[in-house]
């Protein structure tokens, strides 16, 4: 038994995290949040060479070929630097929906495409994930209608695979003139959503997978531990900025962290923050190896993550005092991003619920 | 990653579970404890002795199995007692805290009389640290100890002696040294219960019970032989004792099996027809706390797995007293308040007896917070996680703080 990450995993999580802390600066969020689109073409190539949107992609068809831990160690690091980057859906949920749902011959044309960063797929959810917003669409024959609001990692898109309700999947092309985009900024300013409707797009369904809506729930379990994952680096990042500020920053003749009340208030953060590692390990590994657990653990860790998650935002932008609220010094993309997090596939009063009817603790299941 | 077990791992369990499929019968019940030892538990803590179950790495002479310490092999063994809810063997202040120290510092003799009787269970000990005057500030203990005649002659107070009234035997820091300095002045003697002079009175908690004692020290004479490593070196041995502590791995196990129960207990348990646990707001609480659980539980796996290998953990560790308290009495919590009125009646009936389950989960419940206290109490946690843990700085010293 080994409940760490292996040498490699580390080397890899070294090089990311070097990458990031060289290309991201403040001022490059900054202005990438000013853009609006989300999308970042240099750091998207970056990506590529550091082979990230093959992570997930079998080794024949060009991929690393490894699973959703690796997945969500990466997702922790970009989280950590709040990397503008589509992740979560093109490198992490497309390649392993294919892998699930496409037949020999559309993983054969799609997955080396996914892995060479040629293609980036949104995926989007009518029904399943625990929208608020409109999610619904319709697959007749070869088209797709309907419309899907608030799709993550979709600003810079060239294709949508869109579950219906019944967990069927299609891929639409994003320039099909059945096809209609708006960008809506969101919270998060460096991640846009886009709000999508289909009106007989040219749909090319995947048809695959023995059961549906398993595998749909199964691709929708594998983004929310890596959001989980990115969750955890955002709260990190907060709580060592914290921890720095604390050390510096000097009151009444003292440093603010030598008072107990800023000291016990970040002894609360890393109580409760440091679980969620090897909570968001051990439901990741989960998705890799333990099939009975998988569904379970991707509830809890998007939820106990996400709530661990808003307390040290909340306390870590307190012990800045008023700077922390400000604009200045940054905190407040952190803060965001854990607030996105939060909501998109499925905020933690959803998850619970699902991981209730699992277990059926509901009175309707 | 691999949560699989290794193959000398697996043929432990299989071992132990051949163990228990064949004397699993005689196994005490799990859980009360806090009162001496019976016969039936006597006979088990033997025959897991002879098994090597416990005591598994103290040498054979001195009555252990004389195993190589292995930190996965005793999270199987307590793992696969725990999956069949059979009696992983006694565990008191004697046979954790004392032996271990005793293992490293003690002489050949104070190992050959003491360890082997305590980990049979034969022999139980309390101990004596916290005075009235000096809780968290334990290092100040001001109960004295003076050489007079071959004897140590000590005065003072103990209070939160846990089993003291049932104890054969205490260990003990005192005063030695009194121009030294604070660190420097103690020492770390072990002395009889039966010694002329000492007092134990049991000390009734919130929870009805005498879990606790004071012990009152009066012109007490301990054979001068009767220290450990030495005058002034009572501190040392004190934090050999924590060190040792280390190694015991934060209890995700209790965690685990309270979860379980209090499933139970919210599928059982019913409001006007309705099952608990199908009410969104009792169902919403458990549901948390199982995610909670989860992480915990994870985040033992990373310690184990860190233990193993010889990596310090350093605040990884720290946090484990806090947050492991912190979420047993929420856990406990919900339990009570899943009784709800039906859950007010309070029998403890003496220290004995099996008492009902809304008494247990109640006596939990209050106990918790006593463990919030006690070993440190989380204010002194949270000192730890914050000093050690996150490097920030200490409280300017009050004046006159040594």
């Amino acid at each position: 038994m080994d409940f760490a990450l292996t040498l490699e995993q580390r080397q890899f999580d070294d090089s990311l995290r070097d990458f990031l802390k060289d290309r991201l600066p403040m001022e490059r969020l900054r202005m990438l949040a000013d853009t609006a689109n989300g999308f970042d073409e240099s750091l998207w190539n970056g990506m590529i060479e550091l082979g990230l949107p093959g992570l997930l992609v079998p080794e024949r068809f060009g991929g690393a070929g490894l699973g959703v831990l690796d997945a969500a160690v990466a997702a922790e690091a970009l989280g950590n630097a709040a990397a503008p980057l589509a992740f979560t859906g093109s490198m992490a949920m497309a390649p392993l929906a294919f892998t699930l749902c496409a037949s020999q011959a559309q993983q054969d044309e799609w997955l080396p495409q996914i892995a060479g960063g040629e293609v980036r797929f949104a995926v989007a959810y009518a029904g399943l994930a625990g929208q608020t917003g409109a999610a619904s669409v319709t697959l007749d024959g070869g088209t797709l209608s309907g419309r899907i609001e608030g799709v993550m990692d979709a600003s810079a898109a060239t294709h949508y695979l869109v579950f219906g309700r019944d967990g069927v999947a299609s891929v639409v092309s994003a320039d099909d003139p059945g096809v209609s985009t708006s960008l809506r900024r969101s919270i998060d300013r460096t991640r846009p959503l886009m709000d999508v409707s289909f009106n007989g797009a040219v749909a090319e369904r995947l048809d695959a997978a023995n059961d549906p809506l398993a595998a749909a729930r199964t691709v929708l379990d594998a983004g929310r531990v890596v959001l989980a994952g990115d969750t955890l680096g955002a709260a990190q990042t907060m709580l060592d900025r914290a921890v720095a500020f604390a050390k510096e920053r000097v009151q009444f003749g003292r440093v603010i962290g030598s008072f107990q009340g800023v000291k016990y208030m970040l002894a609360d953060c890393v109580t409760a923050l440091e679980p969620c590692r090897g909570m968001v390990w051990y439901a990741a590994y989960a998705q890799d190896a333990l099939p009975d657990e998988a569904r379970l653990t991707a509830c809890h860790a998007k939820a106990h993550v996400s709530d661990v998650a808003r307390d040290v935002a909340r306390m870590t932008t307190e012990a800045h005092g008023g700077m922390g609220f400000t604009d200045l010094l940054g905190l407040h993309i952190w803060f965001k991003r854990i607030g996105f997090n939060r909501q998109i596939l499925g905020t933690p009063e959803r998850c619970r619920e699902e991981a209730a009817q699992l277990q059926g603790w509901t009175l309707h299941v | 990653m691999d949560l699989t077990l290794s193959e000398p791992y697996q043929a432990l369990q299989a071992e132990i579970r051949d163990f228990i499929r064949v004397h699993g019968d005689k196994s005490p019940k799990v859980g009360g404890g806090r009162k001496r030892p019976d016969q039936k538990t006597l006979d088990w803590q033997k025959r897991l002795l002879e098994h090597g179950y416990v005591g598994r790495t103290i040498p054979t002479e001195y009555g252990g199995a004389g195993k190589h310490p292995d930190v996965m092999e005793a999270a199987v063994i307590a793992s696969e007692f725990a999956r069949a809810s059979v009696y992983a063997g006694l565990t008191n202040q004697g046979i954790s805290m004392l032996v271990p120290t005793l293992l490293e510092v003690g002489t050949d003799e104070q190992k050959r009389e003491y360890v082997g009787p305590t980990i049979r269970g034969d022999m139980i000990w309390c101990q004596g640290y916290s005075e009235p005057g000096n809780g968290s500030d334990l290092a100040n203990a001001q109960t004295k100890a003076e050489l007079r005649d071959g004897n140590w002659i000590v005065n003072g107070q103990k209070i939160w002696t846990s089993s003291a009234h049932y104890a054969d035997m205490m260990f003990l820091l005192c005063r030695t040294e009194p121009q030294a300095s604070k660190h420097e002045g103690l020492s770390y003697l072990l002395l009889s219960m039966k010694s002329e002079g000492l007092d134990a009175r049991p000390l009734k908690t919130m929870t009805g019970r005498s879990e606790f004692n004071e012990v009152f020290f009066t012109d007490v004479k301990v054979p001068e032989t009767q220290i450990v490593l030495g005058r002034g070196k009572g501190w040392y041995v004190a934090n050999v004792t924590l060190k040792h502590e280390r190694l015991m791995i934060g209890d995700a196990g209790k965690m685990t099996a309270r979860l379980e129960q209090l499933i139970k207990l919210l599928s059982t348990n019913e409001v006007d027809g309705v099952k608990l646990i199908q009410m969104p707001e009792y169902r919403d609480r458990l549901l948390r706390l199982q995610g909670e659980v989860i992480a915990w539980k994870a985040h033992n796996l990373r310690l184990l797995t860190e233990a193993a290998q010889g990596i310090e953990s350093g605040v990884k560790r720290m946090i484990v007293k806090y947050g492991g308290t912190m979420l047993g009495f929420r856990l406990s919590s919900l339990a009570v308040d899943a009784f709800g009125d039906a859950g007010l009646t309070y029998e403890t009936l003496g220290e004995d007896s099996e008492a009902d389950d809304a008494t247990t989960w109640n006596i939990d419940y209050m106990y918790d917070v006593g463990l919030m206290i006690g070993g440190g109490s989380n204010n002194i946690q949270k000192n730890i996680i914050g000093e050690r843990g996150l490097d920030l700085p200490r409280e300017p010293k009050a004046a006159g703080r040594v």
